[in-house]
């Protein structure tokens, strides 16, 4: 296996291709408690967040949208991995998370997120794999501008 | 694997890929298939040079002639002004005015025609299947005037509603801006039949020939259009030259657009004259290599034959839509009866970014995303297509590799199937 289809596995992982598939809490929200929108004009990626949140905690998050496998997959893993952290935590997650990508990866352990530092290799698909979480921010700071990646 | 016959070969192999040296460079350890040509094309040795010699042995600023070198370069310049001329067969060398692009041509004739010509409740008609720079700046002139933007709607084929096109055509018709090639598509418009219809209401026409100048030959006053705009990068030239085409008595009619050096006839801080056209719409120093870098675009396609690359390229553009489009899951937008150098999809299950990572891993370039046309693409139903659009120096190999790559992309995403 050459070095390029070996970047090409790291970014397309069996866990993108299931949650690209299948994504987790694609769903619309009906009684959330904050709402965002993020999109990417030049590559028609769209999606809303939804959260709820009761005392300080994400208690419930979802999304629904439409984009490439890393930005779908990164939605889908991004509900999971927020539901039931404290706001802060959450946005320490956002923060990480970039950086991770973006920048020297922190030391802490980022579970089933660590399938997206794929695209580490491919600064062109970074912003994929930021919108959904752009978005998370917004819906935590009440911004109702469109989140946008590119 | 479908591999494409050699008993298939387009009429004539043009042979040219050699003068062209990025093509030779390695990408991502592959070799190069370069199908982003609607995008911008690659450019030949006899371009490069004649840039290159111009900064070694032409090189002053133009118009200002005292000195030797200065009078070159004009030559140089008026040169390529005639150089296009004879391309589109423009009846006189004063109908060619330099721009940047075919964007900036556009932008001319909305901000200089337009401001000066329309009122409230005139119309412009354009098509659904404008880029983006042919949509823009009239809606940016409706804003301006008050005029109206009217859109001539396409059949799912990606084909032009002639009867709905001529029932928007009337009395208030003032412009028909269209596309000569869809870059989204590669839809050919039928421009010559359009032209005559709009004239027949008292309209003008612009013509956007971006996607049409590199792929079949365009004679102006065949055709019969008002305006027609180019750009120098997509036809072997350089990024930054255009070319904006007007009937004398239009361009003569019209007022500057942007003041400078170079458009003037005098200048008091009473009142300016203006210079007779071109000239009047060429402010500031122009890309002067740049425009050199076009002509010799020029003389080479010339060289090779409009005919010869058009016959070649719809041959390889036939065998590249049947042995793509032979791709169980993978669908064609831009069903056109006519089309150039363009091939769009979508593959089932994977996004057209996906698919546009996976092919470039192959060497292979294409364009992914809804190509600067948001408004066809929604009158499709979909965000975005993959594009491989196609030029003179792509051949059956290219092809070949395109196919493979996307059952690669297939296979790494579990949608392939089988025939």
């Amino acid at each position: 296996m050459s070095d390029m289809d070996g970047n090409l596995r790291e970014l397309y992982q069996e866990v993108i291709f299931d949650h690209n598939r299948q994504p987790r809490n694609f769903h619309a929200m009906d009684d959330a408690d904050r709402v965002a929108d993020g999109n990417n004009p030049l590559c028609g990626d769209e999606l809303t967040v939804y959260l709820r949140i009761a005392d300080g905690v994400v208690t419930d998050a979802s999304f629904v949208g439409h984009g490439c496998a890393i930005s779908t997959a990164s939605a889908s893993l991004m509900t999971e991995a927020v539901k039931g952290k404290p706001v802060e935590e959450v946005e320490a997650l956002f923060r990480d998370f970039h950086a991770l990508l973006t920048d020297t990866p922190p030391k802490r352990d980022f579970g089933k997120l660590e399938v997206l530092t794929g695209v580490r290799e491919f600064p062109a698909r970074v912003k994929c794999a930021t919108l959904a979480w752009h978005t998370l921010h917004n819906a935590l700071v009440g911004d109702h501008k469109p989140a946008r990646t590119e | 694997m479908n591999a494409i016959a050699p008993t298939a070969l387009a009429p004539e192999r043009l042979q040219v890929a050699g003068d062209f040296p990025i093509l030779a460079r390695p990408v991502r350890k592959r070799r190069l298939v370069y199908l982003d040509n609607g995008a911008t094309t690659q450019k030949p040795d006899a371009v490069i040079e004649a840039e290159r010699g111009f900064y070694r042995e032409s090189n002053a600023n133009i118009h200002r002639g005292v000195h030797w070198l200065s009078q070159h370069a004009t030559d140089l310049y008026e040169a390529a002004r005639r150089t296009v001329q004879g391309f589109i067969n423009a009846a006189a060398a004063d109908e060619i005015v330099f721009t940047r692009g075919t964007t900036e041509a556009i932008n001319l004739v909305a901000n200089s025609w337009g401001r000066a010509q329309l009122v409230a409740g005139d119309e412009i008609l354009i098509t659904t299947l404008e880029h983006h720079s042919n949509i823009v700046p009239w809606q940016l002139l409706c804003e301006a005037t008050g005029a109206v933007l009217k859109v001539a709607p396409v059949t799912d084929a990606g084909e032009l509603e002639l009867d709905a096109f001529d029932a928007l055509l009337g009395p208030r018709t003032r412009m028909v801006a269209i596309a000569h090639v869809s870059n989204a598509l590669g839809t050919v418009n039928p421009v010559a039949t359009l032209i005559e219809r709009a004239h027949a209401v008292g309209a003008l026409v612009l013509v956007d020939g971006a996607q049409a100048v590199a792929h079949q030959r365009v004679d102006v006053q065949a055709l019969g259009c008002d305006f027609y705009a180019f750009s120098g990068h997509k036809l072997y030239g350089p990024t930054g030259t255009g070319v904006l085409y007007g009937r004398a008595e239009l361009l003569a009619a019209m007022p500057p657009w942007q003041g400078g050096g170079d458009m003037i006839r005098t200048v008091s801080f009473e009142r300016s004259t203006y210079a007779e056209p071109p000239q009047r719409f060429e402010a500031g120093t122009p890309n002067i290599a740049g425009t050199i870098g076009l002509a010799a675009a020029i003389d080479y396609v010339q060289a090779i034959g409009l005919d010869r690359i058009a016959a070649y390229e719809h041959g390889l553009l036939d065998k590249a839509t049947a042995a793509v489009g032979d791709i169980p899951g993978l669908r064609v937008i831009g069903t056109a009866a006519d089309k150039a150098a363009i091939l769009s999809f979508v593959v089932d299950g994977i996004h057209p970014h996906d698919l546009g990572t996976i092919l470039d891993m192959e060497g292979v370039a294409i364009r992914a995303g809804h190509h600067c046309a948001m408004p066809l693409m929604k009158r499709f139903g979909i965000p975005g297509t993959a594009r491989a659009s196609l030029a003179m120096y792509n051949d059956e190999a290219d092809i070949a590799t395109l196919v493979e790559a996307i059952h690669k992309a297939q296979d790494m995403f579990g949608t392939r199937r089988p025939r």
